[in-house]
C-alpha cells in the first residue's frame, strides 16, 4: 500500500507546498508514516475480509485444520441457499428491518426536527423548561428503561408488531438536541424574510428551513438509519415471533443455535451489512460532515 | 394556513424580535406555534420515556414477579436485594472493568488514527474511509464475526492458528472465565466497530485548530513532534476530549449486544443492562428488582456524569477558543 516514495524527510523545512496534514508533527518520516497507516488499515479491514472468505466458502473450507487465507472453492451458490432455506426466514428478516429502519429514520426526523426547531427559534415563556425536560432523558439511558417500555408495549398489544418496533423509538431526546443545536446556528435573517413575506412560523419552516437544511437532514437521516437497522436489544424484546424478528434478532438467534451451519450465517451476516455499505459508499460525504458537525465539536 | 396572517406586517417592524410583535390570533401566536411543533415530540417523551421511567420507579418499591401491577408495597426491600446480589454487583464490577479498559483504548486509539489521516497527503479518503467503515456494522454482525471466525475457540479459529504458528496452544477465548481472555474478544471488537466514530470527531477538532499556533510555536522552538502535540495539539483538542470521553462512558454504560452475542449462557462478564435483561425478562420475570437494578444504574450514571462535567468541564469548551 506505501506506493510514495519518501522524498520528504524529517529534517526538510515544511514543505512548499504546505498540505492540509502537514501540520503539528514530523516525528514520523512519510514511509513510516504510511506504513503505520498501512498496518492499522490492514487489521480494520480483516474482519470484512474474513465475512466475505467465510460466506463464499464450504463449511469445510471454515473448519478445516488448516486454516487458509483463500476459500479452495468459491461458492456463489451460497446465496441461493440462504434464501431459498425454509427453516431460516432470513428474507423476511431483512424486509421487517428494511421497514423498520425506514420508518423509523421518517419519523425520527419529522418529530425530532420539528421540536428542535421549536425550542431554538420560538419565544415561549417556558422553553427553556421544556428543553431542560429533554435533556434530562440524555442522562437516563434509554435502554435502562426496556423493562417498563416493553410493559407498556406490550400492554398496548404492540409486541410482533411494526408500531411497537417504531414508534417507543422515534422520541429521541439526543436528534432532538441535535436539531436544535443545528437551528440555533441557522440563520436567522432568511426566516425573517419570509415572515416579511406573509409566512408563518409553520410555513417558513418547510418552505425556507427545511429546503435549506438538506444536507443537515441528510446526514441525520444517515445517522438515525444506522441506528435503526443496527439496533439490537429492544427488538430483541419486542420480537417474540421469528416472523417479526428484525436481522440482527435473527442473525443473534443462528448464532446461539445448537445447529450452526457456518457459511449461511456468515452469508447472513454479509448481507445484513450489505446496505449500509452502499448508504455509507454513497452517503459518506453528508455522513462525515453531519457527525462533524453535531455540535460537540470543539 | 397560516400564512393569511399577514395584515400585522404592515406596522414597521421592531429589530430585535419579541414575544410582543406578533400579535396575531390564535394561528400565530408564539405560544400555539411553540406547542404545535413540539407538541408530538412531548407527548411520545411523557408516553414512551417519562411514563415508563416513573413506573420503573413505582414498580422497585413493589414485589412484582409476573406481573406490572402489584399490590403488595415492600418499600426498599428490592433495593436491598439487588444491593447485596452477588450477580448484580458483579455486574457493575464487570462494567468498571469493562469502561476502565475501553474508555482509554478507545481515546487513544481513535486520537492516533485521527493524528495519522489528519497527515496522510495521498489516500486520506480511502484510508479514513477503512477506519470508519465499521461503523456500519452492528454488533451483533461484529460478535459473530469475532466469535465465529477470529476468536473461535477451537483449532480453525484465525488467532488459534496465528498462535499454533508460534507453537502455542489453543486458547478457548469465550468459554473459560480464568484466565479472563474474553475480555480481549469484547474489547477489540468494540474498539474495532466505534473507534472509526470518534475518529472522525478528533478529524474534525484538528482541522480547526489554527495553523498560526503552529507556526508560532516553531518560532518559538518547540520541535514538531511531541512538543508540539504536547503543548499546542492537545490543549486544542480538550472540549472534544471531554465530549469523547462522555460519549463513550455512556456507551460502556449501554453495552449490551455484544456481551449478550459473545457470552450468551454464561454466567460470568455480564453488564449491568445484560443482568437485567436475565432478571427482569428471563425466568424470574421479577419486574421489582429488575426496577429497582434500573433505577440504581440511573443513578449512578448520573452522579458520574455530573462528577466528570464537574471534573472535565463539560459544556465550557468555549474558553480554549
Amino acid at each position: 500500500m506505501t506506493t510514495t516514495t519518501p522524498e520528504v524527510s524529517k529534517s526538510a523545512p515544511p514543505s512548499p507546498k504546505p498540505s492540509r496534514g502537514g501540520r503539528g508533527g514530523g516525528v514520523m518520516s512519510s514511509t513510516g508514516l504510511y506504513v503505520a497507516t498501512g498496518i492499522a488499515g490492514f487489521f480494520f479491514l480483516v474482519p470484512f475480509y474474513l465475512l466475505v472468505r467465510n460466506a463464499l466458502s464450504t463449511d469445510t473450507d471454515i473448519t478445516g485444520e488448516n486454516w487458509k487465507f483463500f476459500p479452495t472453492d468459491i461458492q456463489w451458490g451460497n446465496v441461493k441457499e440462504l434464501f431459498t432455506d425454509e427453516t431460516v426466514p432470513f428474507a423476511q428478516s431483512l424486509w421487517n428491518s428494511a421497514v423498520v429502519a425506514t420508518l423509523h429514520t421518517v419519523g425520527v426526523l419529522l418529530v425530532c426536527s420539528l421540536a428542535g426547531y421549536g425550542l431554538a427559534r420560538i419565544p415561549y415563556r417556558h422553553a427553556n423548561k421544556v428543553f431542560y425536560a429533554v435533556l434530562g432523558t440524555l442522562m437516563v439511558p434509554t435502554a435502562v428503561t426496556f423493562v417498563p417500555s416493553f410493559v407498556l408495549v406490550s400492554s398496548l398489544g404492540w409486541v410482533d408488531t411494526y408500531r411497537g418496533l417504531i414508534i417507543p423509538g422515534l422520541f429521541s431526546g439526543f436528534t432532538c438536541f441535535l436539531f436544535r443545536q443545528y437551528f440555533l446556528g441557522f440563520p436567522k435573517e432568511l426566516e425573517e424574510a419570509a415572515r416579511v413575506d406573509g409566512l408563518g412560523y409553520w410555513g417558513a419552516y418547510w418552505r425556507i428551513v427545511v429546503p435549506n437544511s438538506l444536507n443537515f437532514f441528510a446526514a441525520m437521516a444517515t445517522i438515525t438509519f444506522i441506528n435503526g437497522w443496527n439496533s439490537f436489544l429492544w427488538p430483541l424484546v419486542i420480537g417474540q415471533d421469528p416472523g417479526s424478528w428484525t436481522v440482527q434478532v435473527a442473525l443473534s438467534n443462528y448464532m446461539t443455535n445448537q445447529t450452526v451451519v457456518f457459511h449461511l450465517i456468515f452469508m447472513a451476516t454479509a448481507f445484513s451489512i450489505l446496505p449500509l455499505v452502499f448508504v455509507f459508499l454513497f452517503l459518506q460525504r453528508w455522513l462525515v460532515q453531519g457527525i462533524a458537525q453535531t455540535g460537540i465539536k470543539g | 394556513m397560516s400564512t393569511t396572517t399577514t395584515r400585522d406586517l404592515a406596522h414597521p417592524a421592531p429589530a430585535k424580535a419579541s414575544p410582543a410583535k406578533p400579535r396575531r390570533g390564535l394561528r400565530g401566536s408564539p405560544t400555539f406555534n411553540f406547542w404545535l411543533f413540539t407538541g408530538p415530540f412531548l407527548i411520545g417523551l411523557a408516553i414512551f420515556v417519562y411514563a415508563p421511567i416513573l413506573w420503573s420507579i413505582w414498580l422497585s418499591f413493589f414485589e412484582a414477579r409476573f406481573t406490572v401491577t402489584p399490590d403488595k408495597f415492600i418499600g426498599f426491600e428490592n433495593y436491598t436485594y439487588m444491593l447485596t446480589n452477588d450477580d448484580f454487583v458483579g455486574s457493575l464490577v464487570t462494567f468498571t472493568v469493562f469502561a476502565a479498559f475501553i474508555v482509554p483504548t478507545t481515546w487513544a486509539l481513535s486520537l492516533s488514527l485521527a493524528l495519522l489521516v489528519n497527515r496522510l497527503r495521498f489516500m486520506r479518503a480511502f484510508f479514513r474511509s477503512v477506519f470508519f467503515l465499521p461503523t456500519a456494522c452492528s454488533y451483533v454482525a461484529a460478535a459473530l464475526i469475532w466469535k465465529m471466525s477470529i476468536f473461535s475457540g477451537v483449532r480453525f479459529g484465525l488467532m488459534n492458528t496465528v498462535l499454533a504458528w508460534f507453537g502455542i496452544d489453543n486458547i478457548a477465548w469465550l468459554v473459560d472465565p480464568n484466565p479472563p481472555w474474553y475480555w480481549l474478544v469484547i474489547v477489540t471488537a468494540r474498539l474495532w466497530l466505534q473507534s472509526g466514530f470518534y475518529m472522525i470527531l478528533f478529524l474534525a477538532a484538528l482541522q480547526n485548530i489554527p495553523g498560526e499556533l503552529y507556526e508560532a510555536a516553531a518560532i518559538d522552538g518547540a520541535k514538531p513532534g511531541w512538543q508540539t502535540f504536547r503543548h499546542i495539539t492537545l490543549p486544542q483538542l480538550r472540549a472534544t476530549s471531554t465530549a469523547v470521553i462522555l460519549l463513550l462512558l455512556i456507551a460502556a454504560y449501554q453495552a449490551f449486544d455484544e456481551f449478550f452475542n459473545l457470552l450468551s449462557k454464561t454466567t460470568w462478564g455480564r453488564p449491568p443492562l445484560v443482568e437485567l435483561y436475565y432478571k427482569a425478562l428471563g425466568e424470574s420475570q421479577d419486574y421489582g428488582a429488575g426496577s429497582a437494578g434500573a433505577v440504581i444504574l440511573t443513578v449512578l450514571i448520573c452522579a458520574v456524569t455530573l462528577l466528570q462535567g464537574k471534573f472535565m468541564g463539560f459544556g465550557r469548551g468555549d474558553e480554549s477558543k
